[in-house]
């Protein structure tokens, strides 16, 4: 058993020979006594819940002690009464990172407050938006600082138990997690009596198995339970009743991984980063056609620009930017025009998407946004549970009305239709999923307007996406040598050697071949 | 495609299930986990594992079948010896992934989420896989393939089975 003294000494023994392994392979830089990455990627970025990543090995819980690891745990356990902790948490207004930005501190005084012999701190890492992996990178890379952050959530609201719930696409998370979980267990840091203060935290691994919805609280719950993973209708909060009817706390791996940092080096320090509303962090998955793709950890309120031309390089081969897709299938298309909006809860609000997960999609000209809102349609009407009927309907209907856009085949008043039924969706469903489904529709409907019409009017897709809608042509710059006459598997061109070639348009499939054997790019797509 | 589950031949299995279902029965919530291990054991979740599963917790096949059915990490048909999964998550849609399903498609000759008649290959479709940064990205097995065109995919099966031709309907 280890106690806090040994603790300390243990960090300080660790911490030179951690620096002296570091220094060696030359990727970091010491900032202020702190460990940094080096290099241009990481000069704009504040590293909070990622500050351990790719610096420790996860696979040894010393090197996690040596960067002050535990020693936030240590103190609430020794120094700190459980209202302190989460007066603390509460000043810093840490909200939560999974999506609907709820403030951590109020959802754990609300556990607190709660009597029962049995309560219960999950964290929810059923991370399933497309185009986030933040969660997967701080459980494969700093495991013990979502152990730490749930063992000091669960002093706080007086739980013995913890549960984490894992995607099971991450299977390497769930190793990793796995030795995390025995090696805190071997040095007393987690298990009965940690430290000797007499306080027991238990923590067990629960693994989804490919359900989206479950990544809602209530489902995530449910699924626990051994049961289908449905949303329960919310006659009470999960602070009051939660898994097995009793108070429960559900947060985010991210937000976990902040609540060590925070306590370690104090709510004045986190609340001067970020801005008045949305203090602190949020890290991002920079991905889509950006130069640059990665994660990223930058403070609230920093202006999207930024973040694709500083941090990420710009949009990839010199391409021009269309749009950047934020919170996943809940989230919205920010047109290039409102590129200057800082990235913080409140402000993406107002601008018809969220912060979500974290996911950063850059699309570039040759991205189709009613395509794309066909994408992330299709998605939710494959993950709607199907318990409540806006939902399980009335996406269906969406996506049949965009499927007829993307084809070629919607009228005019199919818009309209569309518009209605989102509307409908997004004001009577069950659950966040159903409530934030018709985003991507309406946020695409709303910038990019023009689009839709040229889809449904002219029967055309300008970003040369929608295979219906697109037509090839041979342009003069065609040096007649008949590459193409040989792939076209209905043998529609025609023309003399080293001559301008000609597709008849009646039998071209829009298989795209000649387009791509091509090899003097002659062959035109619009 | 009917395939026939064999409970004699995978008897060995069923014990080490069995065994499992008589560890964990007092466990709360451990439906799902046990189907994971089936899973893990056998592959898939055919009928007759879900009826074992049902017996052993002592709840209604129904309730078993409907838990099962409605996660999407549940199969019910045997994957293939070679299973390939391409991420459909949007840094890989936006990348070009559909065309890349496609063309597994076009190779194998069978749909997504299906298996090839000799059991050699199957192709699943897979939410976000957490790669994004190497977008798109097929995995086969556990082998990833970061950054594939749709040019490379031929070369990508033909390292798990010498005579891929056989499939070529190109």
């Amino acid at each position: 058993m280890i106690t806090y003294e040994k603790l300390v000494q243990m960090s300080l023994e660790q911490r030179a020979i951690l620096e002296e392994r570091l220094l060696k392979e030359d990727k970091i830089e010491i900032k202020d006594g702190f460990i940094v990455l080096k290099g241009d990627y990481y000069k704009e970025q504040i590293r909070i819940a990622l500050k351990n990543c790719g610096i420790i090995d996860p696979g040894n819980i010393e090197e996690y002690i040596a960067l002050d690891g535990y020693k936030s745990l240590a103190r609430a356990l020794i120094e700190e009464t459980p209202i302190k902790i989460i007066e603390q948490i509460s000043e810093s207004n840490l909200r939560g990172r999974g999506g609907a930005g709820f403030p951590t501190g109020r959802k754990w005084n609300e556990a607190y407050k709660t009597l029962s012999d049995q309560k219960y701190f999950i964290c929810n890492a059923d991370e399933g938006d497309p185009g986030a992996f933040m969660d997967r990178s701080i459980l494969e890379n700093d495991p013990h600082s979502v152990l730490e952050g749930m063992a000091i959530g669960g002093y706080a609201i007086g739980s013995n138990q913890g549960y984490i719930y894992v995607r099971a696409e991450y299977p390497m998370a769930v190793k990793k997690l796995r030795i995390a979980i025995k090696q805190a267990k071997e040095y007393g840091l987690l298990g009965d009596n940690i430290l000797g203060t007499g306080f027991n935290f238990d923590i067990e691994l629960r693994l989804g198995s490919g359900a989206f919805v479950c990544g809602e609280g209530t489902a995530l719950i449910e699924s626990i339970e051994g049961k289908r993973g449905m949303p329960r209708n919310k006659k009470a909060r999960t602070s009051h009743k939660g898994l097995y009817q009793q108070p429960t706390i559900l947060n985010n791996v991210e937000t976990i991984a902040c609540v060590p940092v925070i306590l370690q080096r104090g709510t004045e320090w986190f609340k001067n980063i970020g801005t008045e509303k949305s203090t602190g962090t949020k890290v991002f998955a920079l991905v889509g056609k950006v130069e640059k793709a990665g994660l990223v950890e930058v403070p609230m309120g920093m202006p999207l620009r930024n973040i694709i031309n500083d941090i990420g390089g710009g949009v990839q081969d010199g391409k021009a930017l269309k749009a950047v897709q934020t919170g996943g299938p809940s989230g919205g298309c920010i047109p290039v025009s409102l590129m200057d909006t800082p990235v913080d809860f409140e402000s993406l609000d107002k601008i018809g998407s969220i912060i979500g997960s974290g996911g950063m999609v850059v699309m570039d000209e040759n991205t189709c946004m009613v395509d794309i809102a066909r994408f992330f349609l299709e998605f939710t009407v494959d993950e709607s549970c199907g318990k409540c009927t806006p939902c399980r309907v009335g996406n269906k209907r969406m996506l049949e009305i965009l499927t007829m856009i993307t084809n070629g085949t919607a009228e005019l008043h199919h818009i309209e239709d569309l518009k209605e039924i989102a509307e409908v969706i997004a004001e009577t469903s069950l659950c966040g999923l159903g409530q934030t489904a018709p985003n991507p529709v309406l946020s695409t409907l709303n910038y990019f307007y023009d689009e839709y019409l040229t889809h449904v009017k002219d029967k055309k897709c300008p970003a040369g996406v929608c295979q219906a809608l697109i037509t090839y042509s041979i342009d003069e710059k065609c040096i007649g040598c008949t590459k193409c006459v040989k792939v076209c598997p209905t043998s529609c061109i025609s023309g003399n050697k080293k001559e301008q070639h000609e597709i008849d348009q009646n039998l071209c499939v829009v298989c795209g071949a000649c387009f791509e054997i091509c090899p003097v790019s002659a062959i035109r797509k619009g | 495609m009917d395939f026939k589950f064999d409970i004699e031949k995978n008897m060995e299995k069923v014990r080490c299930l069995e065994t499992f279902i008589e560890k964990n029965r007092q466990v709360p919530g451990v439906l799902i986990p046990v189907l994971q291990e089936a899973q893990g054991l056998f592959g898939y979740l055919a009928r007759e594992v879900m009826e074992i599963i049902a017996r052993g917790l002592d709840v209604p096949v129904s309730k078993v079948f409907g838990v099962a059915t409605y996660y999407t990490q549940f199969t019910f048909m045997p994957k293939g010896e070679n299973d390939i999964s391409i991420c459909l998550g949007t840094a890989c849609y936006v990348k070009g992934a559909q065309e890349i399903l496609e063309e597994v498609q076009n190779i194998l000759g069978i749909k997504d989420g299906e298996t090839t008649p000799d059991l050699k290959f199957s192709i699943t479709s897979t939410r976000c896989v957490g790669d994004c940064s190497l977008a798109p990205v097929v995995l086969v097995n556990d082998d990833i393939y970061p950054n594939v065109n749709k040019k490379e995919v031929k070369d990508i099966i033909a390292k798990y089975k010498v005579e891929v031709e056989c499939y070529d309907h190109l």
